[in-house]
Protein backbone atom coordinates (compact mmCIF):
# COMPACT_ATOMS: atom_id res chain seq x y z
CA UNK A 1 0.00 0.00 0.00
CA UNK A 2 1.06 3.59 -0.60
CA UNK A 3 0.54 6.27 1.97
CA UNK A 4 1.39 9.88 2.59
CA UNK A 5 1.73 11.72 5.86
CA UNK A 6 -0.39 14.79 6.46
CA UNK A 7 0.94 17.34 8.91
CA UNK A 8 -1.97 18.26 11.17
CA UNK A 9 -0.21 20.55 13.66
CA UNK A 10 -2.34 23.43 12.34
CA UNK A 11 -5.44 21.28 12.84
CA UNK A 12 -6.93 18.23 11.20
CA UNK A 13 -9.54 20.23 9.30
CA UNK A 14 -6.97 22.67 7.93
CA UNK A 15 -4.86 19.80 6.59
CA UNK A 16 -7.90 18.26 4.92
CA UNK A 17 -8.92 21.62 3.52
CA UNK A 18 -5.53 21.88 1.84
CA UNK A 19 -5.66 18.34 0.51
CA UNK A 20 -9.21 18.54 -0.85
CA UNK A 21 -8.60 22.06 -2.15
CA UNK A 22 -5.59 20.79 -4.08
CA UNK A 23 -7.70 18.03 -5.61
CA UNK A 24 -10.18 20.70 -6.72
CA UNK A 25 -7.48 23.05 -8.03
CA UNK A 26 -5.65 20.32 -9.94
CA UNK A 27 -8.93 19.29 -11.57
CA UNK A 28 -8.76 15.79 -10.11
CA UNK A 29 -12.36 16.36 -9.04
CA UNK A 30 -14.90 19.05 -9.82
CA UNK A 31 -16.54 18.97 -6.41
CA UNK A 32 -16.08 17.47 -2.98
CA UNK A 33 -18.87 15.97 -0.90
CA UNK A 34 -17.79 16.33 2.70
CA UNK A 35 -19.41 16.81 6.13
CA UNK A 36 -19.36 20.55 6.76
CA UNK A 37 -20.44 22.90 9.53
CA UNK A 38 -23.50 24.75 8.33
CA UNK A 39 -24.22 28.46 8.57
CA UNK A 40 -24.71 28.62 12.29
CA UNK A 41 -21.55 26.56 12.66
CA UNK A 42 -22.96 23.72 14.65
CA UNK A 43 -25.00 21.30 12.55
CA UNK A 44 -22.68 19.20 10.44
CA UNK A 45 -24.18 17.99 7.17
CA UNK A 46 -22.74 16.57 3.99
CA UNK A 47 -22.21 19.40 1.51
CA UNK A 48 -21.31 19.33 -2.16
CA UNK A 49 -18.54 21.90 -2.48
CA UNK A 50 -17.39 23.12 -5.86
CA UNK A 51 -15.52 26.23 -4.72
CA UNK A 52 -12.25 25.95 -2.81
CA UNK A 53 -13.05 28.86 -0.49
CA UNK A 54 -16.18 27.08 0.71
CA UNK A 55 -14.09 24.22 2.10
CA UNK A 56 -13.28 26.44 5.09
CA UNK A 57 -16.00 24.99 7.29
CA UNK A 58 -15.45 21.32 6.52
CA UNK A 59 -15.54 19.10 9.57
CA UNK A 60 -15.63 15.45 8.50
CA UNK A 61 -14.32 14.12 11.81
CA UNK A 62 -17.15 15.73 13.78
CA UNK A 63 -18.51 12.84 15.86
CA UNK A 64 -21.97 12.99 14.32
CA UNK A 65 -23.63 11.48 11.26
CA UNK A 66 -26.82 13.48 10.95
CA UNK A 67 -28.05 11.01 8.35
CA UNK A 68 -26.37 8.11 6.57
CA UNK A 69 -24.88 9.84 3.52
CA UNK A 70 -25.30 6.77 1.30
CA UNK A 71 -28.66 8.20 0.32
CA UNK A 72 -27.04 11.49 -0.65
CA UNK A 73 -24.47 9.65 -2.75
CA UNK A 74 -27.34 7.79 -4.42
CA UNK A 75 -29.12 11.08 -5.06
CA UNK A 76 -25.98 12.51 -6.65
CA UNK A 77 -25.17 9.48 -8.80
CA UNK A 78 -28.52 7.84 -9.54
CA UNK A 79 -28.49 9.66 -12.84
CA UNK A 80 -24.78 10.49 -12.91
CA UNK A 81 -23.44 13.84 -14.05
CA UNK A 82 -20.37 12.18 -15.52
CA UNK A 83 -18.17 14.65 -13.63
CA UNK A 84 -15.63 13.56 -11.02
CA UNK A 85 -16.54 14.12 -7.37
CA UNK A 86 -14.65 13.18 -4.22
CA UNK A 87 -16.95 11.87 -1.50
CA UNK A 88 -15.81 11.71 2.11
CA UNK A 89 -17.62 8.93 3.94
CA UNK A 90 -17.47 6.73 6.99
CA UNK A 91 -17.43 2.97 6.78
CA UNK A 92 -21.18 2.54 7.45
CA UNK A 93 -21.98 5.05 4.72
CA UNK A 94 -19.54 3.59 2.25
CA UNK A 95 -20.77 0.04 2.82
CA UNK A 96 -24.36 1.19 2.29
CA UNK A 97 -23.31 2.93 -0.95
CA UNK A 98 -21.94 -0.37 -2.20
CA UNK A 99 -25.27 -2.05 -1.51
CA UNK A 100 -27.12 0.75 -3.32
CA UNK A 101 -24.77 0.36 -6.30
CA UNK A 102 -25.72 -3.32 -6.46
CA UNK A 103 -29.37 -2.23 -6.44
CA UNK A 104 -28.64 0.12 -9.36
CA UNK A 105 -29.61 3.12 -7.26
CA UNK A 106 -26.11 4.57 -7.12
CA UNK A 107 -23.01 4.54 -9.33
CA UNK A 108 -19.33 4.72 -8.47
CA UNK A 109 -17.93 5.71 -11.88
CA UNK A 110 -17.61 9.44 -11.14
CA UNK A 111 -16.54 9.05 -7.54
CA UNK A 112 -13.23 9.28 -5.78
CA UNK A 113 -14.08 7.46 -2.56
CA UNK A 114 -12.35 8.84 0.51
CA UNK A 115 -12.97 6.83 3.66
CA UNK A 116 -12.64 8.22 7.17
CA UNK A 117 -11.48 6.21 10.13
CA UNK A 118 -14.40 6.38 12.52
CA UNK A 119 -14.35 6.23 16.31
CA UNK A 120 -18.12 6.55 16.40
CA UNK A 121 -20.77 9.21 16.46
CA UNK A 122 -23.00 10.78 19.07
CA UNK A 123 -26.76 11.04 18.72
CA UNK A 124 -27.61 14.23 16.85
CA UNK A 125 -28.94 16.14 19.86
CA UNK A 126 -26.15 14.97 22.12
CA UNK A 127 -23.65 16.16 19.55
CA UNK A 128 -25.24 19.61 19.35
CA UNK A 129 -25.11 19.95 23.13
CA UNK A 130 -21.44 18.92 23.24
CA UNK A 131 -20.53 21.10 20.26
CA UNK A 132 -22.14 24.11 21.92
CA UNK A 133 -19.60 23.83 24.72
CA UNK A 134 -16.50 23.08 22.65
CA UNK A 135 -15.66 24.91 19.47
CA UNK A 136 -13.04 22.29 18.62
CA UNK A 137 -15.12 19.25 19.50
CA UNK A 138 -13.92 17.18 16.53
CA UNK A 139 -10.27 17.66 17.46
CA UNK A 140 -10.97 17.01 21.15
CA UNK A 141 -12.89 13.82 20.32
CA UNK A 142 -10.40 12.39 17.84
CA UNK A 143 -7.41 13.27 20.05
CA UNK A 144 -8.97 11.59 23.08
CA UNK A 145 -10.04 8.49 21.16
CA UNK A 146 -6.71 8.13 19.32
CA UNK A 147 -4.72 8.40 22.53
CA UNK A 148 -6.70 5.56 24.11
CA UNK A 149 -8.87 7.82 26.23
CA UNK A 150 -12.10 6.32 24.93
CA UNK A 151 -15.03 7.96 23.20
CA UNK A 152 -17.04 9.28 26.15
CA UNK A 153 -17.08 13.06 26.51
CA UNK A 154 -18.78 14.80 29.47
CA UNK A 155 -20.40 11.48 30.35
CA UNK A 156 -21.98 11.17 26.90
CA UNK A 157 -21.35 7.89 25.09
CA UNK A 158 -21.24 7.26 21.36
CA UNK A 159 -24.33 5.51 19.97
CA UNK A 160 -25.01 1.88 20.82
CA UNK A 161 -24.53 1.00 17.14
CA UNK A 162 -21.06 2.57 17.07
CA UNK A 163 -20.03 0.86 20.30
CA UNK A 164 -20.51 -2.52 18.60
CA UNK A 165 -19.34 -1.53 15.10
CA UNK A 166 -16.62 -3.88 13.91
CA UNK A 167 -15.81 -1.73 10.88
CA UNK A 168 -14.13 1.44 12.19
CA UNK A 169 -11.97 1.51 9.07
CA UNK A 170 -13.12 1.62 5.42
CA UNK A 171 -11.89 -1.09 3.11
CA UNK A 172 -13.33 -0.57 -0.36
CA UNK A 173 -12.15 3.02 -0.92
CA UNK A 174 -9.66 4.82 -3.14
CA UNK A 175 -8.16 6.88 -0.33
CA UNK A 176 -8.35 6.43 3.41
CA UNK A 177 -7.89 9.14 6.02
CA UNK A 178 -6.16 7.13 8.70
CA UNK A 179 -6.23 8.45 12.26
CA UNK A 180 -6.31 5.17 14.18
CA UNK A 181 -2.73 4.59 15.29
CA UNK A 182 -1.67 8.13 14.35
CA UNK A 183 -1.27 11.23 16.50
CA UNK A 184 -4.06 13.40 15.10
CA UNK A 185 -2.65 16.51 16.83
CA UNK A 186 0.59 16.18 14.86
CA UNK A 187 0.06 13.99 11.84
CA UNK A 188 -2.34 11.54 10.22
CA UNK A 189 -1.91 9.34 7.17
CA UNK A 190 -3.66 9.18 3.90
CA UNK A 191 -3.53 5.73 2.39
CA UNK A 192 -4.09 4.93 -1.28
CA UNK A 193 -5.82 1.59 -1.86
CA UNK A 194 -6.49 1.77 -5.59
CA UNK A 195 -4.93 3.17 -8.76
CA UNK A 196 -7.43 6.02 -8.66
CA UNK A 197 -6.28 6.79 -5.12
CA UNK A 198 -2.59 6.61 -6.05
CA UNK A 199 -3.15 8.99 -8.96
CA UNK A 200 -4.98 11.40 -6.67
CA UNK A 201 -2.08 11.34 -4.19
CA UNK A 202 0.36 12.00 -7.03
CA UNK A 203 -1.75 14.92 -8.32
CA UNK A 204 -1.84 16.46 -4.88
CA UNK A 205 1.99 16.29 -4.91
CA UNK A 206 2.17 14.44 -1.61
CA UNK A 207 5.31 12.60 -0.67
CA UNK A 208 4.43 8.93 -0.89
CA UNK A 209 5.82 6.04 1.12
CA UNK A 210 5.28 2.31 0.53
CA UNK A 211 3.92 -0.13 3.09
CA UNK A 212 1.77 0.34 6.16
CA UNK A 213 2.22 3.31 8.48
CA UNK A 214 4.00 2.47 11.76
CA UNK A 215 1.75 1.00 14.40
CA UNK A 216 -1.36 1.32 12.24
CA UNK A 217 -2.20 -2.37 11.84
CA UNK A 218 -1.87 -3.03 15.58
CA UNK A 219 -4.00 -0.03 16.52
CA UNK A 220 -6.77 -0.97 14.09
CA UNK A 221 -6.65 -4.58 15.29
CA UNK A 222 -7.02 -3.51 18.92
CA UNK A 223 -9.96 -1.23 18.14
CA UNK A 224 -11.73 -3.93 16.12
CA UNK A 225 -11.15 -6.50 18.88
CA UNK A 226 -12.67 -4.14 21.43
CA UNK A 227 -15.71 -3.56 19.22
CA UNK A 228 -16.11 -7.29 18.50
CA UNK A 229 -16.11 -8.06 22.22
CA UNK A 230 -18.76 -5.40 22.87
CA UNK A 231 -20.81 -6.72 19.97
CA UNK A 232 -20.67 -10.29 21.23
CA UNK A 233 -21.85 -9.21 24.65
CA UNK A 234 -24.68 -7.03 23.33
CA UNK A 235 -25.88 -9.68 20.89
CA UNK A 236 -25.96 -12.36 23.58
CA UNK A 237 -27.79 -10.21 26.09
CA UNK A 238 -30.27 -8.80 23.63
CA UNK A 239 -31.00 -12.10 21.90
CA UNK A 240 -31.74 -13.68 25.29
CA UNK A 241 -34.38 -10.98 25.95
CA UNK A 242 -35.99 -11.25 22.52
CA UNK A 243 -35.77 -14.88 21.44
CA UNK A 244 -39.54 -15.30 21.39
CA UNK A 245 -42.49 -13.64 19.68
CA UNK A 246 -43.44 -12.14 23.04
CA UNK A 247 -39.92 -10.78 23.35
CA UNK A 248 -40.16 -9.27 19.88
CA UNK A 249 -43.51 -7.68 20.63
CA UNK A 250 -42.21 -6.34 23.95
CA UNK A 251 -39.34 -4.70 22.09
CA UNK A 252 -41.70 -3.21 19.52
CA UNK A 253 -44.52 -2.31 21.93
CA UNK A 254 -44.06 1.42 21.47
CA UNK A 255 -44.03 1.37 17.66
CA UNK A 256 -46.32 4.06 16.23
CA UNK A 257 -45.83 3.30 12.52
CA UNK A 258 -43.98 6.55 11.91
CA UNK A 259 -41.64 4.62 9.58
CA UNK A 260 -38.75 6.86 10.58
CA UNK A 261 -36.55 3.76 10.80
CA UNK A 262 -37.04 2.88 7.18
CA UNK A 263 -36.68 6.48 6.02
CA UNK A 264 -33.38 6.65 7.91
CA UNK A 265 -32.28 3.21 6.67
CA UNK A 266 -29.80 3.41 3.79
CA UNK A 267 -30.46 -0.21 2.87
CA UNK A 268 -34.27 0.11 2.67
CA UNK A 269 -34.32 0.15 -1.10
CA UNK A 270 -37.99 0.21 -2.17
CA UNK A 271 -38.90 3.42 -3.94
CA UNK A 272 -42.35 3.22 -2.41
CA UNK A 273 -42.83 1.24 0.78
CA UNK A 274 -45.75 -1.19 0.60
CA UNK A 275 -46.79 -0.12 4.10
CA UNK A 276 -47.84 3.31 2.84
CA UNK A 277 -49.84 1.95 -0.10
CA UNK A 278 -53.54 1.15 -0.22
CA UNK A 279 -52.71 -2.46 0.67
CA UNK A 280 -52.52 -1.26 4.26
CA UNK A 281 -55.44 1.17 4.15
CA UNK A 282 -57.94 -1.25 5.61
CA UNK A 283 -61.72 -0.96 5.67
CA UNK A 284 -63.47 -0.22 8.94
CA UNK A 285 -65.07 -3.65 8.70
CA UNK A 286 -61.61 -5.21 8.61
CA UNK A 287 -60.61 -3.53 11.86
CA UNK A 288 -63.88 -4.67 13.45
CA UNK A 289 -63.24 -8.25 12.34
CA UNK A 290 -59.75 -8.20 13.83
CA UNK A 291 -61.02 -6.73 17.09
CA UNK A 292 -63.76 -9.34 17.34
CA UNK A 293 -61.35 -12.17 16.62
CA UNK A 294 -58.78 -11.01 19.16
CA UNK A 295 -61.01 -9.31 21.74
CA UNK A 296 -58.58 -6.40 21.73
CA UNK A 297 -56.61 -4.98 18.84
CA UNK A 298 -53.68 -2.70 19.55
CA UNK A 299 -53.65 0.39 17.34
CA UNK A 300 -51.96 1.28 15.13
CA UNK A 301 -51.97 -2.17 13.56
CA UNK A 302 -49.40 -3.85 11.33
CA UNK A 303 -46.43 -2.95 13.53
CA UNK A 304 -45.00 -6.44 14.05
CA UNK A 305 -45.82 -7.15 10.41
CA UNK A 306 -43.95 -4.04 9.31
CA UNK A 307 -40.77 -4.83 11.21
CA UNK A 308 -40.76 -8.51 10.19
CA UNK A 309 -41.25 -7.47 6.57
CA UNK A 310 -38.39 -5.03 6.78
CA UNK A 311 -36.20 -7.77 8.27
CA UNK A 312 -37.06 -9.95 5.28
CA UNK A 313 -36.39 -7.13 2.83
CA UNK A 314 -33.12 -5.68 4.06
CA UNK A 315 -31.60 -7.66 6.91
CA UNK A 316 -29.21 -9.36 4.49
CA UNK A 317 -28.02 -5.86 3.46
CA UNK A 318 -27.91 -4.23 6.92
CA UNK A 319 -24.59 -2.45 7.51
CA UNK A 320 -25.31 -1.74 11.18
CA UNK A 321 -25.17 2.07 10.99
CA UNK A 322 -27.83 2.41 13.69
CA UNK A 323 -29.62 5.32 12.02
CA UNK A 324 -32.88 3.38 12.56
CA UNK A 325 -32.52 3.57 16.33
CA UNK A 326 -31.40 7.19 16.17
CA UNK A 327 -34.52 8.07 14.15
CA UNK A 328 -36.95 6.28 16.46
CA UNK A 329 -39.01 8.73 18.52
CA UNK A 330 -39.77 6.06 21.11
CA UNK A 331 -36.28 4.65 21.61
CA UNK A 332 -37.15 1.17 20.41
CA UNK A 333 -34.12 -1.13 20.10
CA UNK A 334 -34.38 -1.30 16.31
CA UNK A 335 -30.64 -1.46 15.70
CA UNK A 336 -30.31 -4.32 18.18
CA UNK A 337 -33.20 -6.22 16.57
CA UNK A 338 -31.95 -5.76 13.04
CA UNK A 339 -28.33 -6.46 13.79
CA UNK A 340 -29.13 -9.70 15.62
CA UNK A 341 -31.49 -10.82 12.83
CA UNK A 342 -29.00 -9.71 10.16
CA UNK A 343 -26.27 -11.75 11.75
CA UNK A 344 -28.38 -14.86 11.20
CA UNK A 345 -29.57 -14.06 7.68
CA UNK A 346 -26.15 -12.87 6.51
CA UNK A 347 -24.45 -15.99 7.86
CA UNK A 348 -27.09 -18.22 6.24
CA UNK A 349 -26.26 -16.82 2.82
CA UNK A 350 -22.56 -16.25 3.53
CA UNK A 351 -23.01 -12.59 2.62
CA UNK A 352 -21.12 -9.59 3.96
CA UNK A 353 -22.83 -6.38 2.89
CA UNK A 354 -20.68 -3.52 1.67
CA UNK A 355 -17.70 -5.67 0.92
CA UNK A 356 -17.53 -7.02 -2.59
CA UNK A 357 -19.21 -5.25 -5.51
CA UNK A 358 -19.05 -8.44 -7.55
CA UNK A 359 -20.96 -10.54 -5.04
CA UNK A 360 -24.71 -10.63 -5.76
CA UNK A 361 -27.14 -9.77 -2.99
CA UNK A 362 -28.69 -12.93 -1.53
CA UNK A 363 -32.24 -12.20 -2.67
CA UNK A 364 -31.10 -11.12 -6.13
CA UNK A 365 -29.62 -14.46 -7.08
CA UNK A 366 -29.98 -18.22 -6.63
CA UNK A 367 -28.20 -21.39 -7.62
CA UNK A 368 -29.68 -24.61 -8.89
CA UNK A 369 -27.67 -26.67 -6.42
CA UNK A 370 -27.99 -25.16 -2.96
CA UNK A 371 -30.01 -25.06 0.25
CA UNK A 372 -31.13 -28.69 -0.07
CA UNK A 373 -31.87 -28.67 3.65
CA UNK A 374 -34.84 -26.33 3.06
CA UNK A 375 -36.95 -29.06 1.47
CA UNK A 376 -34.94 -32.07 2.67
CA UNK A 377 -35.81 -33.73 -0.64
CA UNK A 378 -33.51 -35.11 -3.31
CA UNK A 379 -34.52 -36.30 -6.71
CA UNK B 1 -50.38 -30.80 24.28
CA UNK B 2 -54.11 -31.09 24.46
CA UNK B 3 -55.39 -33.92 22.27
CA UNK B 4 -58.11 -31.83 20.68
CA UNK B 5 -55.68 -29.29 19.19
CA UNK B 6 -56.22 -29.20 15.46
CA UNK B 7 -53.55 -27.20 13.66
CA UNK B 8 -54.34 -24.98 10.72
CA UNK B 9 -52.04 -25.21 7.72
CA UNK B 10 -52.11 -22.46 5.12
CA UNK B 11 -50.89 -23.92 1.83
CA UNK B 12 -49.65 -21.83 -1.06
CA UNK B 13 -49.59 -24.26 -3.96
CA UNK B 14 -48.20 -23.83 -7.42
CA UNK B 15 -50.90 -24.16 -10.07
CA UNK B 16 -48.70 -26.33 -12.28
CA UNK B 17 -47.61 -28.98 -9.82
CA UNK B 18 -48.64 -29.17 -6.18
CA UNK B 19 -52.10 -27.72 -6.77
CA UNK B 20 -52.64 -30.23 -9.55
CA UNK B 21 -51.31 -32.94 -7.23
CA UNK B 22 -53.88 -31.89 -4.63
CA UNK B 23 -56.52 -32.14 -7.31
CA UNK B 24 -55.24 -35.59 -8.23
CA UNK B 25 -55.31 -36.64 -4.59
CA UNK B 26 -58.97 -35.60 -4.52
CA UNK B 27 -59.99 -37.30 -7.76
CA UNK B 28 -58.05 -40.40 -6.65
CA UNK B 29 -60.18 -40.36 -3.48
CA UNK B 30 -57.12 -40.22 -1.23
CA UNK B 31 -57.91 -38.93 2.20
CA UNK B 32 -55.75 -36.35 3.90
CA UNK B 33 -56.27 -34.14 6.94
CA UNK B 34 -58.79 -31.35 6.55
CA UNK B 35 -56.39 -29.04 8.44
CA UNK B 36 -54.95 -27.67 5.23
CA UNK B 37 -56.43 -24.57 3.59
CA UNK B 38 -55.23 -24.25 0.03
CA UNK B 39 -54.45 -21.03 -1.81
CA UNK B 40 -53.71 -21.52 -5.48
CA UNK B 41 -50.71 -19.58 -6.77
CA UNK B 42 -49.35 -19.37 -10.28
CA UNK B 43 -45.87 -20.30 -8.98
CA UNK B 44 -44.12 -20.97 -5.67
CA UNK B 45 -41.95 -18.03 -6.72
CA UNK B 46 -45.03 -15.82 -6.44
CA UNK B 47 -45.30 -16.42 -2.70
CA UNK B 48 -44.27 -13.08 -1.25
CA UNK B 49 -42.71 -13.53 2.19
CA UNK B 50 -45.36 -11.09 3.42
CA UNK B 51 -48.03 -13.71 2.64
CA UNK B 52 -46.27 -16.12 4.97
CA UNK B 53 -45.80 -13.53 7.72
CA UNK B 54 -49.42 -12.43 7.42
CA UNK B 55 -50.70 -16.01 7.62
CA UNK B 56 -48.77 -16.50 10.88
CA UNK B 57 -49.90 -13.15 12.28
CA UNK B 58 -53.49 -14.11 11.53
CA UNK B 59 -53.10 -17.30 13.52
CA UNK B 60 -52.12 -20.14 11.22
CA UNK B 61 -50.04 -22.86 12.83
CA UNK B 62 -48.06 -23.79 9.77
CA UNK B 63 -47.44 -22.68 6.20
CA UNK B 64 -46.86 -25.17 3.40
CA UNK B 65 -45.46 -23.92 0.10
CA UNK B 66 -45.66 -26.45 -2.69
CA UNK B 67 -43.56 -25.99 -5.82
CA UNK B 68 -42.24 -27.85 -8.81
CA UNK B 69 -39.17 -30.05 -8.56
CA UNK B 70 -35.91 -28.28 -9.45
CA UNK B 71 -35.66 -28.02 -13.21
CA UNK B 72 -39.41 -28.40 -13.71
CA UNK B 73 -40.63 -24.88 -12.91
CA UNK B 74 -43.19 -23.68 -15.44
CA UNK B 75 -41.51 -20.26 -15.20
CA UNK B 76 -37.99 -21.74 -15.36
CA UNK B 77 -36.73 -20.81 -11.87
CA UNK B 78 -39.51 -19.45 -9.62
CA UNK B 79 -39.06 -22.44 -7.31
CA UNK B 80 -35.36 -21.62 -6.84
CA UNK B 81 -36.32 -18.12 -5.75
CA UNK B 82 -38.92 -19.55 -3.40
CA UNK B 83 -36.23 -21.71 -1.80
CA UNK B 84 -34.05 -18.69 -1.01
CA UNK B 85 -37.04 -16.84 0.46
CA UNK B 86 -38.00 -19.77 2.65
CA UNK B 87 -34.42 -20.06 3.92
CA UNK B 88 -34.56 -16.35 4.73
CA UNK B 89 -37.90 -16.68 6.52
CA UNK B 90 -36.56 -19.63 8.51
CA UNK B 91 -33.76 -17.39 9.80
CA UNK B 92 -35.96 -14.38 10.59
CA UNK B 93 -38.76 -16.35 12.26
CA UNK B 94 -36.28 -18.71 13.91
CA UNK B 95 -34.61 -15.75 15.59
CA UNK B 96 -37.88 -15.23 17.49
CA UNK B 97 -38.40 -18.84 18.44
CA UNK B 98 -40.77 -19.90 15.62
CA UNK B 99 -39.80 -23.48 14.77
CA UNK B 100 -38.60 -24.10 11.23
CA UNK B 101 -41.05 -26.98 10.98
CA UNK B 102 -43.87 -24.47 10.88
CA UNK B 103 -42.84 -23.40 7.39
CA UNK B 104 -42.42 -26.15 4.84
CA UNK B 105 -41.32 -25.89 1.26
CA UNK B 106 -41.78 -29.16 -0.63
CA UNK B 107 -41.44 -30.16 -4.23
CA UNK B 108 -44.52 -32.07 -5.33
CA UNK B 109 -45.02 -32.87 -9.03
CA UNK B 110 -48.45 -32.80 -10.67
CA UNK B 111 -48.44 -36.61 -10.79
CA UNK B 112 -47.60 -36.99 -7.09
CA UNK B 113 -51.08 -36.95 -5.57
CA UNK B 114 -49.92 -39.54 -3.03
CA UNK B 115 -47.05 -37.41 -2.00
CA UNK B 116 -49.28 -34.38 -1.51
CA UNK B 117 -51.56 -36.37 0.80
CA UNK B 118 -48.57 -37.77 2.71
CA UNK B 119 -46.97 -34.37 3.07
CA UNK B 120 -50.13 -32.86 4.55
CA UNK B 121 -50.43 -35.87 6.85
CA UNK B 122 -46.82 -35.50 8.03
CA UNK B 123 -47.03 -31.78 8.50
CA UNK B 124 -50.26 -32.04 10.46
CA UNK B 125 -48.78 -34.55 12.88
CA UNK B 126 -45.60 -32.50 13.28
CA UNK B 127 -47.68 -29.39 14.06
CA UNK B 128 -49.70 -31.39 16.58
CA UNK B 129 -46.42 -32.14 18.36
CA UNK B 130 -45.39 -28.49 18.20
CA UNK B 131 -48.75 -27.19 19.43
CA UNK B 132 -50.31 -23.83 18.54
CA UNK B 133 -48.01 -21.31 16.90
CA UNK B 134 -46.44 -18.73 19.19
CA UNK B 135 -47.74 -15.98 16.90
CA UNK B 136 -51.34 -17.06 17.31
CA UNK B 137 -53.89 -15.02 19.25
CA UNK B 138 -51.68 -11.97 19.81
CA UNK B 139 -53.42 -8.68 20.37
CA UNK B 140 -50.79 -7.03 18.21
CA UNK B 141 -50.54 -7.49 14.47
Amino acid sequence: MQYATLNTSEGLNQALETLLGDLLDKGVVEAVMVPTRQFHKRVVMQSLIANRADLADLDPFAPVVTTNAAKQVAALTNRPAGRPVAVVLRSCELRAVIELVKLHQSHLDDLLLIGLDCYGRYENNAYLALAAGDEHLSATFVAQAASGGGTTLEGVEITAACQVCEYPVCDSVDLRLAVVGAEPGKQVWIEALTDKGREALASAKLEVAEGDPDGRTEAVGALVAQREAAKKQLFEEFTAQTDSIDGLQDALAGCINCYNCRVACPACYCRECVFVTDTFRHDGEQYMAWAEKRGLLKLPTDTTFYHLTRMVHMSTLCVGCGQCSSACPNDLPIMELFRTVSEKTQIRFGYVPGQDLQEAQPMATFHDEELDEVTGQSK
Amino acid sequence: MSKDFEPTITAFLCNWCTFTAADLAGTSRLSYPANVKIIRMMCSGMVDPKFVLKAFLEGTDGVFIGGCWPGDCHYINGNMKARRRVALLHEVLGRFGVDRDRLWLRWVAASEGNMFAETVEEMTSRLMELGPCEMKGKKVA
